[in-house]
């Protein structure tokens, strides 16, 4: 960080060309161009050019409001971009509804976990598996016509539940699980179509850390099976501990790409994500300026001066 | 009192034709909120339509199977009316919609331009004609105990309950395969199905026109053992049906019937009971027309006891359903 010019890498076996911003890589998956996405006076999301690279795995990073959950439900059709194209695997998605994206290989997960409640665990699985024949009004009539298919969705599902732990859990209603254990199921589900490219939505919200390692291990699985991987994440040591590719958004545009290991010592991204004290606890920095913490219990104190000062207030003070 | 009576009125009300109406509007009614979670706060419009649209050819001159096709094309027609602009957004607007639709074509066939075809608001009758045409029961008076009847309304009880049956084996069947998982999916939320590949728009479409049918089948058993009264179909219609699917337990296959028969049952009951006792001057201050509103006073203490209390219904699981959309 002393001297960021040289973090700057200028090749990198993924990219063709020079690394930065927007640079074409050698085996994109997604290609996005000119995708805007307004939402009155404020423009949500403003990407040039990206290419997300094929078979790695890549973190959208940026801060609060950078656009990120924006992009994710442009490109997946949640939602409407004002402008833009994108391809995926070489086939347009630009206003595709959203199922027709996830048939087309593309699935996505979302931040707030959507479990379905009031089914069971396997049955969120099967939920998962595509092009079932008992899913069509008259077919599903007929158990004969869907009883083998719906078999092998079982096994499957039964397959994936075991490599997710959740095995033990397969009758249970969904509403049953746990905050982490729903962030697992809605992964598991997720992958019962095969997809080709699968976007995380903050899968390590909310997750505590020894479940938040298995995530990890999944994650980095998913990788191994020759699936692409997309995701949002907020926190910079996960970021950088499995992912390949690192996008950097900032106020709907993106400012900077690269490898984990490097793209943190981008000025450019250390200017407009991470902040000057990035990597400083909070409660190291008040000698450098005003402190929202220590701001607040002080405007506290003074209002309620009967009240006994908190430890950590009057220290400092 | 006559307690006899009153109690055989009530037993008959478990087979009566109008129990087996409102259980099959009900049924519908369990494929939209139940299973899909779509608010469909206008069943009664789907009753309606099945009575006219078979009311109507049938006193034109159709034979019956042309009357039952135009109830249900007509019904799916209608369906697709409410279900194009508010299925793609949240669930509250189709409540909305169909609520309104319901009064409009309710107001529709009472209008009196259109009395050559609808009675406006003195409705139609005259249609059981070729529906009594078909019926293999000899002439004559059948029964024992409270069951007593002639030989046309064996015949209505019969075919209302044998659809009953059907209607819940195909929502059984429906259920029970990846389409019913589906809706059951979008019934918790949609955008996690979406997500997963299926075209929610069509599924609720397809939920929407089945449970309409159910509806406009319930139309024409209504309807045969009385004439077509634009009265009948008020919202108070919707909320009764509503009533009968939330005290079954609303995703559940016999909730609907077993609900509709208690709903008669109770309501006869009330209605013996107020009435001997206001005959025998036990009360006073109420009238027999009163007597007549304080049931529906009673239906309505007793959906909100329902809900709050048990809001899985009688049949329902209260782990899978509970009152929530």
């Amino acid at each position: 960080m002393s001297n960021p010019e040289s973090a700057v890498v200028s090749s990198h076996p993924l990219v063709k060309g020079e690394v930065g911003p927007g640079c074409a890589k050698v085996d994109p998956i997604v290609i996005a161009d000119h995708v805007t996405r307004q939402f009155g006076g404020l423009k949500a999301v403003d990407v040039d050019h990206l290419e997300i690279p094929r078979g790695q795995i890549t973190a959208l990073i940026g801060p609060n409001g950078a656009g990120k959950t924006t992009m994710f439900n442009l490109l997946t059709g949640f939602d409407k971009p004002n402008t833009g194209t994108w391809e995926f695997d070489g086939t347009s998605l630009a206003g595709v509804p959203a199922f027709k994206v996830a048939r087309a290989g593309m699935v996505r997960t979302f931040q707030l976990t959507k479990s379905l409640g009031r089914l069971s665990v396997l049955q969120n699985m099967l939920l998962g598996a595509t092009g079932q024949k008992g899913e069509k009004l008259f077919a599903s009539l007929f158990k004969g016509i869907w009883r083998k298919q719906e078999e092998e969705n079982t096994a499957r599902a039964d397959e994936l539940l075991a490599r997710f732990k959740l095995d033990a859990k397969r009758e249970d209603y969904a509403a049953s699980l746990s905050g982490g254990q729903r962030k697992l199921l809605e992964m598991a589900r997720a992958l019962m179509s095969n997809p080709r490219l699968i976007m995380l939505d903050e899968p390590m919200a909310g997750v505590n850390p020894a479940l938040t390692q298995s995530l990890l291990g999944h994650i980095k699985n998913l990788k191994s099976d020759g699936t692409t991987v997309l995701f949002v994440e907020h926190d910079m040591h996960m970021v950088t501990h499995i992912s390949d590719w690192v996008v950097v958004m900032a106020e709907g545009r993106v400012v900077a790409e690269g490898p984990p290991e490097t793209v943190m010592k981008d000025p450019a991204v250390i200017d407009a994500y991470l902040g000057a004290h990035h990597d400083e606890d909070l409660g190291d920095l008040m000698e450098d300026g005003p402190n929202p913490v220590l701001e607040a219990e002080r405007k506290a104190h003074e209002a309620h001066p009967e009240a006994g000062e908190s430890g950590y207030g009057e220290e400092k003070s | 009192m006559d307690w006899g009576n009153i109690f055989g009125n009530a037993v008959g009300e478990i087979i009566s034709p109008t129990t087996a109406a409102y259980a099959l509007a009900a049924i519908g009614l369990g494929i939209h909120f139940g299973y899909t979670g779509l608010l469909n706060f206008g069943q009664a419009a789907f009753l309606l339509i099945g009575a006219y649209a078979f009311a109507i050819p049938t006193l034109a001159g159709a034979p019956l199977i042309v009357a039952i096709l135009c109830a249900i094309v007509c019904s799916v027609i209608f369906a697709f009316i409410l279900g194009i602009p508010t299925l793609r957004l949240r669930a509250d607007y189709l409540a909305i919609v169909t609520i309104a639709a319901a009064e409009v074509v309710r107001y529709i066939v009472t209008t009196t331009g259109l009395t050559d075809f609808t009675g406006a608001a003195n409705g139609l009758s005259g249609f059981k004609g070729t529906f009594a045409a078909i019926n293999p029961i000899p002439e004559g008076t059948y029964g024992f105990g409270p069951f007593v009847y002639n030989q046309y309304d064996w015949w209505v009880r019969i075919v209302g309950w044998v659809l009953v049956a059907l209607a819940s084996v195909l929502v059984w069947l429906l259920m029970r395969s990846p389409w019913g998982r589906v809706v059951k999916g979008i019934r918790e939320d949609e955008d996690a199905v979406r997500s997963l590949g299926k075209n929610v728009y069509a599924y609720k479409m397809q939920a929407l026109i089945i449970g309409g049918g159910l509806g406009s089948i319930a139309g024409i058993i209504f309807i045969l053992p009385r004439a077509v009264q634009p009265a009948n179909y008020t919202t108070g219609l919707t909320f009764f049906i509503w009533t009968i699917m939330l005290l079954g337990g609303a995703a559940t296959i016999f909730g609907p019937i077993v609900g509709s028969m208690i709903f008669w049952v109770v309501l006869s009951l009330t209605q013996g009971i107020l009435y001997g006792a206001i005959e025998s001057g036990a009360l006073s201050f109420v009238s027999t027309t009163q007597a007549g509103q304080i049931r529906f006073i009673l239906v309505g203490v007793a959906l909100m006891l329902l809900v709050i209390f048990r809001p899985q219904g009688i049949f329902g699981n209260k782990k899978e359903l509970s009152f929530s959309v």
